[in-house]
């Protein structure tokens, strides 16, 4: 339970989609303009990323981790289909998951409620290529996310972290406009500016859980300690012609 | 520019300033900025992008005529994520420090605006040739950027640039650091990348009066 809660809130507030890794900023950018169009978005992005995580979760799981196979013919000593490592394919199966499922609930919002459709329309094909959605589905594989339920809330919260901002952008631009902006910073360049002073002001949410985001600060560490390995097996062989 | 006729040369030097996919057309921002900490990873962006636009562009050109409307972005994100497992696999093989650096955002390529973008405004209605030059000359464009976040960044940061120290050093006080200069940590967070785009936005429009927005 506390794991649940404590991802929940990392992934709204510490992790958050657009402020701490800048996904989805195209989208992010061009549908902030009005709040109403916004909260349409940024509801259509929470659910993509509801469903397509954890559908991307068993994909990982049960068909491309190393390993992943072993179901298929029972072994797990790495003979046969346990010792495949499909990692490689998981850009085209993800993109593939994520196209698919966007048609799908195009189509079926299409016919259980042309209002919505008609509000959203041009907004749910984008989705596909939002990065927020591919971006969730990489973290959740990178960062090793253990469990079904624990992907159904990593998308689910990732997803309201994304729409938090959208709303937050969205409503300081509508206000903007009566503001006096220096002409070549109107638009987009005030834009950049306010989402990096809202980035630094969520970089304070990083003291609110501890331990932190290891996944971001491990790259070098694991290298040393593939360095240190390879090293003691040079001196274990040293050893041994000595010994010999 | 002898090889190109006037306006083939215009394809790549467009978007280099004037029709530049960051700062005007807003494209492609996802993936551009969490990287640019490092002088390195925004180059190897750059080159990747550069690989991936200009070979996806004139694949998509020679199919053209043979994709069906309505199923054309899957086939579009196909040929995408195949030409992107391509670049990951490379630098997995040959960098992998940097491929551990750049993480799942190599995988983002996917879902870079730019690349979709060009497809769908380019590559599908224009020859081959052309769509090779017009993915180069963006793709450029967009390095052009990374470049200029990543030295700045890099620079003012960490005081290096490729990883060598061009300040001086910190430790023994050699260099600026010896008139009292520090590093600016806070460059190498991430919001620092958002104020700088947007401050080269500014630079921009105020040499260019046109590109203003109201």
């Amino acid at each position: 339970m506390i794991e649940h809660l404590e991802l929940f809130f990392k992934s709204i507030f510490v992790d958050n989609m657009v402020f701490a890794v800048f996904l989805g900023m195209c989208s992010y950018l061009a549908v902030s303009k009005k709040v109403a169009t916004a909260v349409g978005l940024g509801a259509a992005v929470i659910f993509v990323l509801a469903i397509t995580v954890p559908l991307n979760w068993l994909l990982d799981q049960y068909l491309l981790q190393p390993g992943a196979l072993a179901w298929l013919d029972g072994s797990s000593n790495g003979e046969g289909f346990s010792g495949m490592d499909l990692g490689f394919l998981s850009f085209i199966m993800f993109i593939a998951t994520i196209a698919t499922m966007v048609q799908l609930v195009e189509i079926v919002v299409e016919k259980f409620s042309p209002s919505l459709y008609n509000s959203l329309g041009i907004f749910l094909p984008l989705i596909a290529v939002n990065c927020a959605i591919l971006g969730g589905s990489l973290f959740m594989q990178s960062r090793e996310i253990e469990t079904f339920g624990l992907a159904v809330n990593y998308g689910v919260s990732s997803g309201i972290g994304w729409f938090l901002a959208i709303l937050a952008i969205a409503a300081i631009r509508e206000k903007i406009r009566y503001s006096n902006v220096p002409a070549p910073l109107r638009g987009l360049g005030i834009t950049f500016i306010i989402t990096g002073l809202m980035g630094i002001g969520f970089l304070s949410f990083g003291g609110m859980l501890t331990g932190g985001d290891e996944e971001e600060a491990s790259p070098e560490p694991t290298a040393q300690i593939e360095k240190t390995q390879t090293e003691d097996a040079k001196v274990l062989a040293e050893n041994t012609k000595i010994a010999e | 520019m002898g090889l190109l006729s006037k306006k083939d040369a215009k394809l790549i030097t467009d978007p280099l300033a004037d029709n530049n996919p960051i700062t005007i057309q807003v494209l492609g921002i996802c993936s551009a900025l969490a990287i640019t900490a490092e002088l390195k990873a925004s180059l190897v962006m750059g080159i990747a992008v550069l690989f991936v636009l200009g070979v996806g562009n004139v694949v998509i050109s020679l199919m053209r005529n043979i994709i069906p409307s309505k199923i054309r972005i899957i086939v579009q994100l196909i040929v995408v994520a195949a030409l992107v497992i391509i670049v990951d696999q490379v630098l997995k093989a040959f960098a992998y420090d940097l491929s551990k650096t750049l993480s799942v955002f190599i995988g983002l390529i996917i879902t870079n605006c730019i690349i979709m973008g060009r497809f769908e405004a380019f590559a599908l209605a224009n020859k081959p040739w052309q769509s090779f030059l017009d993915g180069i000359g963006n793709a450029l464009g967009y390095a052009v950027i990374l470049v200029i976040v990543g030295f700045f960044r890099e620079l003012l940061g960490s005081g290096t640039l490729f990883g060598i120290p061009v300040l001086g050093d910190p430790i023994e006080m050699t260099g600026v650091y010896a008139l009292g200069y520090e590093n600016n940590g806070f460059m190498l967070m991430p919001p620092m990348a958002l104020i700088i785009v947007g401050l080269i936005i500014w630079v921009q429009r105020s040499r260019n009066k046109d590109l203003i927005e109201d």
